[in-house]
Order: structure tokens, then sequence, then C-alpha cells
């Protein structure tokens, strides 16, 4: 019966002793303890999320970067096919003005020929016609001088210039 | 632990055959009581007695003493200025040395042996959570260290485990009390297995205080639906008030009850196992007995090292529950559960 019989002093101690020390504890220690494993939480918690923030800014960063370096190279490939593509219009217009002058300088050379052929030809001619003058009157000349030739001959013209 | 368990053992063996010696034979009833109840003076060992002050308010009057008073120089009971021990208890006396039946107005508050343990515990307790607290703040946001390195995860442990998780969002006014009872139940009992220690969290005065201080926060915190199950439960159909309402209002007081007798018996029969096992070697008058006793004893001790830890736990868990229970919101109306039970 002692054992579960509350002793009056006990209870009295138990309650005053227990009341300073929650009281105490609270203010001393539980406050500070708690408030410092919140502040440490929550600066690990911060610092997470920061990790994780720096995380995704870097894939955003990488992402931009990846997609720069396919610009840069889509750009790099454009002016390489540009150059190409200028370097063969260049070839191709050397080519063609060089056909084109080639050509004009055949046709000036065909035209130059033809006129010396011409010129050739004229004097040729010229001197054809002189020399049949010349002929021409050296046999008038010795034909005149035999009225029996210059029978013959008128014989030979008319003969010639049939009537038809 | 070694020479832990050979101190506690001497001491055990002093004070029984002091016992006996007084008595002409042993009486492990009487020695096992002894030890489990309160005193006046501190026996730490035959001859190593601290005798306490005594504390009287006689008629509103404070009146101060040793409690060595009480004893002759052959160790025997004897009056002093008025006041008599006996059975453990101080009364009145007459003239005659006779103690005065029915006398009112004697209050005693002695400094006694479960006292005095608890101003160790205590000063314990605030040396130990004074430093934690102190080098919390020396090492502001960087990992623990130390003493604060153990005790950090249990204080989160109850934070997380106990309290958020039973009470809810509102947990964090119970949080020092809920630490305090944590820890002074659990340093005390840990007091109370050390050789020469008082049974302090196995006294029902103490479990009595802690219970009511639970109830009381329990009762102060309760919000309108707390109340609203106690006087209208939901669900049950109105003509069974008259049942339900006392059940109720009953419930509100078994629940700390619970807590006390738990604790106090607990802790009790933890001392009363370890007493009776070392009492066999007295009773069978057998040093054949001994190392079994000290063996089955050494066993039952390390046991108790966890009951003082799990006792500790649960009381701070049950009344976390019973704050929870108070504090919940309830929006579903088949929801019966009060008590022990998760919400």
């Amino acid at each position: 019966m002692e054992l579960v019989t509350p002793n009056f002093g006990l209870i009295f101690w138990q309650l005053v002793t227990f009341l300073i020390v929650l009281f105490l504890l609270t203010k001393f220690a539980w406050k500070p303890i708690m408030n410092a494993l919140r502040e440490r939480e929550t600066s690990i918690e911060n610092a997470l999320s920061a990790a994780e923030k720096a995380k995704l800014e870097m894939q955003g960063l990488k992402a931009e970067n990846e997609k720069l370096l396919a610009e840069a190279r889509m750009e790099r490939d454009k002016i390489l096919k540009e150059a190409s593509d200028a370097g063969n219009a260049l070839v191709e217009n050397a080519r063609n003005k060089a056909n084109e002058e080639g050509a004009r300088l055949i046709a000036q050379a065909r035209e130059a020929i033809e006129n010396e052929k011409r010129a050739a030809l004229t004097e040729v001619k010229n001197m054809a016609a002189a020399l049949s003058v010349d002929i021409a009157e050296r046999i008038l000349r010795r034909e005149l001088n035999d009225p029996q030739a210059q029978q013959a001959l008128a014989q030979d013209y008319i003969r010639e210039v049939t009537l038809n | 632990m070694k020479k832990l368990f050979i101190l506690l053992f001497s001491f055990l063996t002093i004070t029984a055959q002091a016992a006996s010696s007084e008595g002409g034979e042993f009486k492990p009833g009487d020695m096992i009581t002894h030890h489990i109840a309160d005193d006046y003076s501190w026996h730490f060992a035959d001859g190593a007695v601290l005798y306490l002050p005594v504390i009287l308010i006689d008629n509103g009057k404070p009146v101060v003493f040793s409690s060595s008073n009480f004893y002759n120089e052959n160790h025997e009971l004897v009056p002093y200025n008025g006041y008599k021990m006996e059975h453990g208890h101080i009364y009145k006396v007459n003239a005659a040395g006779e103690p005065i039946e029915g006398y009112k107005g004697l209050y005693d508050i002695s400094i006694t042996k479960n006292v005095a343990s608890m101003f160790v515990s205590v000063a314990l307790l605030f040396f130990v959570f004074f430093s934690i607290a102190g080098s919390y703040k020396k090492n502001a946001g960087r990992a623990p260290r130390g003493m604060q390195s153990f005790f950090e995860p249990i204080i989160i442990f109850i934070r997380d485990e106990i309290a958020k998780a039973n009470i809810g969002p509102k947990y964090e006014r119970y949080m020092p009390y809920l630490l305090t009872i944590f820890f002074f139940i659990w340093f005390n009992n840990l007091l109370g297995l050390m050789p020469g220690g008082a049974n302090l969290t196995g006294n029902i005065a103490v479990t009595l205080v802690l219970a009511t201080m639970t109830l009381l926060i329990t009762v102060f915190s309760g919000n309108k639906s707390y109340w609203g199950h106690i006087f209208a439960t939901p669900g049950v159909p109105k003509w069974l008030a008259p049942i339900m309402i006392p059940v109720e209002l009953i419930g509100i007081f078994t629940k700390p009850f619970s807590l006390m007798v738990r604790l106090f018996a607990n802790i009790t029969a933890g001392h009363i196992i370890i007493l009776s096992l070392f009492s066999l070697i007295f009773i069978f008058q057998s040093i054949a007995v001994g190392p079994l006793s000290v063996a089955f004893a050494t066993f039952m001790n390390f046991l108790e090292l966890f009951v003082a830890l799990l006792q500790a736990y649960i009381f701070t868990l049950l009344s976390a529950m019973y704050f929870g229970g108070a504090v919940e919101e309830h929006d579903h109306v088949d929801d019966m559960g009060h008590g022990d039970g998760h919400h």
C-alpha cells in the first residue's frame, strides 16, 4: 500500500522542480537548440535548392551552348557553301569570259583572214585584169598587124556568140 | 560495467546484511520494499549514509533539522523535537513519545532520497542541455560534435517522429514539454539503475505529477472538436448521450492515469526483479547461487537500460498523442478513434 500512496512532500518537490526544469530548459536549451536546428535545416534546404537551381541553370546553359554550337556549325556550313558557290561562279564566269573572248578573237581573226583574202583576191583580180589587158593589148597589137588572123579571130568571136 | 556491477553487488550485499542483522533473519520483502521506497537518508554503503534535511510545515511554521536526529547512537529510532519517524513517515508526538492520532496541519516537504536524487538528475540535465545549447551557439550552422551529436538525433526523433507525427502542424508549442519529460524520465530511469540510485520514476508521486501535467496540457489545449467529441460524439445517436458523456469524461482521466501507472509499475517492477534475483543468494544462503543470480541480474540490468529508454519514449509518445487528439481538427464524422490509436 505504501508503494501506491503518493507522498505529499515528493509531489510538492517534483512539481516545483519539474516546473523550474521545464522553464529553464525551455528558455535556455530547447528554444536555442530548436532554433539552431531549424536554421540549419533551412540553410541546408536553401543550399540544396540553390544547387538544384544551379544545376538547372547549367543545363540551360549547356542547351544554349549546344544550340549556339549547332547554329555556328550551320553558319559555317552556309559560309563554306557560299564560298564554294562563289568560287564555282567565278570559275564559270571566267570560263565563259574566256570562251567569249576566244570566240571573239576567232571571229576577229576569221574576219581579218576574210578581209585579207578579199584584198588578195582583189589584187589577184586586178593583176589578172591588168595582165589580161596587157596580154590583150599585146595580142591586139600583133593581130592587127595580120589581117588574116584578124579575120580568123573575128570569125571565132562570131562563132562563140551564137544567137540562141 | 563490470566495476559498476561489482559496486552494485556490494551495495545490495551490505544492505541485505544490515537487514538481516537487524531482524535476526533475512527478509527479502522488507529489503526490497526498503530499497524501492523513499527515505529520509541516502545509504550509499554501510557507514556511508547521507542524512538528508527534514523540512516540516507544522501549522504554517517551517521546521528544519537533519534526519540524523531521529537516530540515537545505537541506530534506534527516537523522537526529536516533538516529532517521530515511524515506518518511513514523520508524526507529531505527544509528551509520552506516542504519535498523536489524527493530527492535522503537519506537512512534510523533506528533502528525501528521491528529492535529492531528482536534484542530482536536474543538475545533470542542466549541465548536459545547457552545454549542448552552448555548442549550438558556438558551432552555428556547422556539423554537430561531441555530446551535441549524440543528443541531436534524439531531439530530432522526438520532434519528427513523436511531435510532428502525432500532433500535426501545431507541434512546436508542445516541443519544450515533450523534450523535458522525455529527458527527465530517461535520465531519472538511468540514475535509478545506478548503484545506490533512488527509485524516483518508480514512485507514484512522481509519475502522478508528470501525468497530471499531461492531463492539464491536454485539457487546456482541447479545441472545439475535442470537446465536441466528448459531449456530442459524432455519429452516435442523441439518446446515447447519458452513457457516452460520462464514458468520455472518464476517458479524459484514464489516459493520463495509464501513463502514471505504466511508468511507475515498469520501473518499480524492474527494481524488484533485480533485487529479488540478488535476494536468492541470501535466501538459499549459498555461494553457488551467486553466479546464477548475478548472470540473471546482469541480463535484467541490460533489459532495464532498454526499459529506461522505452518508458521515456512511451510516456512522451502517448502524451504527444493526447495533445494531438486535443488540437486535431476533425473533419470526418465517422472517426470514433479516441484513445491511444493514431487518428
